[in-house]
């Protein structure tokens, strides 16, 4: 099998403080699931950069980064036209039929991006997903829209007010009415902790880690979980609550 | 046509590129992206006694042209190596393999080794001797000359399969180190293990690496591995598997004029899961446009 492709940018634009949304055509034929990611090579960088895939097709795929560091700088200042070197469909990504009628999908800053694929697939299930958003700042929002767009009830919280619910996704849990029966999660791990204290129900978290090589060689990102050691890219970066180890 | 083949210890490698130990795994993950058998052999993941998960997240650190990992070992024991990934090991990779062998005293190596012996697909012992020993205050094996012997000793008396032992590049005198594994009984020499390094995040102000410390290698180190390569190869008259930084059909070439009869390629793998096919891919044509016509013939050719 092939996951090493060659990916051609064909867009590449902010939508939000320091978060960049890239458009990029290739050979998606490895991708499988939502909340799976790709590892970009970079010049002059040594490891690949993860980042979730919010969406894909037969042409392409779509990601929406943070500029954090020396490499998602460098992703920012390239242009249309210019050539990716990317692994292709890593990691185990969600798996929509463990969820009951009524899942929560909820995202926190750019944890969100892999829940778009997600929840369109989860609406395209029969299911009726209530998202949750949880951002900064409001000039930090990206994607409510497009979840939106789904007519699908999309609740905004942001840590300062400045929109939505004032506070954490958590937050906007506790003083929303709507019922659910699962959780798919994806976002900095504190709040991963929080929403798995918060719900009594089971759910997919999706988490981070340092990663050697994103398709399973190195065991640099082994994480100890109730079943035993698995690494974050290969074995996840989707957990089932049940499994999680604080 | 170009003749690729080398000889190591009794066995002939159709070509002379080997995963290094800790980044090929037991050979699964690869065997999905392109059929395995073409290389020469591979050596598995590091092994010892009882099952290890190794050290705390984050294990990994990048490096200009190179990287620090801190995995500690992580392996389910020597047991579970033998019942549960060999078997597997063996539906996809049908050559003699090299087992990577980790200890923390003599006993360890010793049983590791003795039960390894009994596995008909490994071909080759490698004796990782940059382990700290346990009962001399974290000390390695391969620091001094005097406990890499000790250990290639021990090892020899338990199995009739070819040892290579894995020095570290961590040392003052890297040569009396190999010289001393040679007397010791050891058929062959493997080297450089990861050198000793360290990243600081500015932000935070910590050490990158929860362990603080880790493992460098990839590319950087290239030069250093190849100086050591040199250095041993003469100094002892047992073949060489130099490894350090390796990520070219070109820089297999330069390894083995260096003094490697075979060459590993480590942290390559991890970020070009098909680095070692496409240094095979390329071997023919790198050593045609050089004017070599068997690999063999230029082992050493740097120290005429
Ligand atoms: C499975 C997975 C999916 C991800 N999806 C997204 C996404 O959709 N959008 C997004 O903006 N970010 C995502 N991230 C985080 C993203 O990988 C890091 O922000 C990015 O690697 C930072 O690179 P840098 O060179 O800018 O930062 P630097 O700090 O300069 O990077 C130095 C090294 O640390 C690593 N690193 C730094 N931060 C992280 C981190 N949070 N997680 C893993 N490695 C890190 C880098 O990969 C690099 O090896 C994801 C991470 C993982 C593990
Ligand atoms: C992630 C990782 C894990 C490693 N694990 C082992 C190991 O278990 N045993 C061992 O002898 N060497 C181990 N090594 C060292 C390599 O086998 C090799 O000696 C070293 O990395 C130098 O080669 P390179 O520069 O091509 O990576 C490891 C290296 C890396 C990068
Ligand atoms: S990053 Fe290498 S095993 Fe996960």
């Amino acid at each position: 099998m092939n996951i090493r492709e060659f990916y051609t940018i064909t867009e590449n634009r902010p939508v939000a403080r320091d978060v960049f949304k890239m458009r990029l055509a290739g050979n998606t034929a490895a991708f499988s699931r939502p909340g799976q990611f790709l590892n970009i090579a970079l010049d002059g960088l040594f490891l690949r950069r993860p980042i979730s895939v919010a969406d894909y097709d037969e042409k392409g795929v779509w990601i929406y980064y943070k500029v954090v560091g020396e490499g998602t700088r460098r992703m920012s200042a390239m242009i249309p036209g210019e050539t990716l070197d990317v692994l292709t469909g890593l990691g185990n990504g969600f798996d929509v039929t463990k969820s009951g009628v009524h899942p929560l999908v909820v995202g926190g800053g750019v944890g969100a991006p892999p829940l778009y694929r997600l929840t369109r697939e989860l609406c395209g299930a029969g299911k009726a997903p209530h998202v949750i958003l949880g951002f900064n700042t409001a000039s930090d929002l990206f994607l409510v829209a497009d979840f939106q767009a789904m007519g699908i009830p999309v609740t905004v919280a942001t840590a300062d007010g400045s929109a939505g619910v004032r506070g954490f996704v958590t937050d906007a849990l506790r003083e929303n009415e709507l019922p659910y029966d699962y959780v798919y999660t994806c976002g900095p791990e504190p709040m991963l902790h929080a929403l798995y204290d918060a719900t009594n129900v089971s759910g997919q978290y999706s988490f981070e880690a340092r990663m050697g090589c994103g398709f399973g060689a190195c065991m640099g990102c082994s994480c100890k979980t109730k079943y035993g050691y698995k690494r974050i890219c290969r074995d996840g970066p989707v957990l089932e609550k049940e499994e999680i180890v604080w | 046509m170009v003749d690729t083949r080398v000889q190591l210890s009794g066995l002939t490698l159709d070509n002379p590129v080997i995963p290094a130990s800790g980044t090929f795994g037991y050979g699964y993950e690869f065997a999905e992206l392109y059929d395995i058998n073409l290389l020469g052999s591979f050596s598995f993941k590091g092994t010892t006694r009882e099952a290890r998960y190794g050290n705390p997240l984050p294990r990994i650190a990048e490096c200009p042209a190179g990287m620090i990992n801190s995995v500690g070992l992580q392996n389910p024991g020597i047991d579970a190596v033998i019942s549960q990934e060999l078997p597997r090991m063996r539906k996809v990779f049908h050559k003699p393999v090299i087992a990577n062998i980790s200890g923390f005293s003599i006993d360890e190596y010793v049983e590791c080794c003795a039960k390894i012996d009994q596995e008909e697909c490994v071909g080759l012992i490698e004796v990782n001797v940059s382990c700290p020993n346990v009962h001399n205050g974290g000390m390695s094996f391969g620091v001094s000359p005097e406990s890499a012997a000790l250990v290639t000793r021990e090892v020899r008396k338990v199995t009739r399969k070819p040892i290579y032992i894995k020095l570290s590049p961590n040392v003052t005198d890297i040569v009396s180190i190999a010289v001393a594994c040679e007397k010791a009984g050891a058929d062959g020499i493997s080297l450089i293990n990861t050198l000793l390094g360290m990243r600081i995040d500015l932000r935070t102000r910590r050490p990158v690496i929860a362990n603080k410390m880790g493992g460098f290698s990839g590319r950087a180190i290239f030069p250093v591995a190849v100086r050591m390569v040199y250095q041993v190869a003469e100094a002892v008259s047992i073949p060489i598997m130099g490894m350090g930084g390796v990520s070219s059909a070109r820089d297999v070439v330069e390894m083995m004029l260096a003094g490697a009869t075979a060459v590993q390629v480590g942290a390559a793998n991890l970020v070009n899961p098909y680095a070692c096919r496409d240094i095979i891919e390329d071997l023919p044509r790198v050593m045609e446009s050089l004017g070599i016509h068997s690999l063999k013939e230029i082992i050493g050719g740097a120290h005429r």
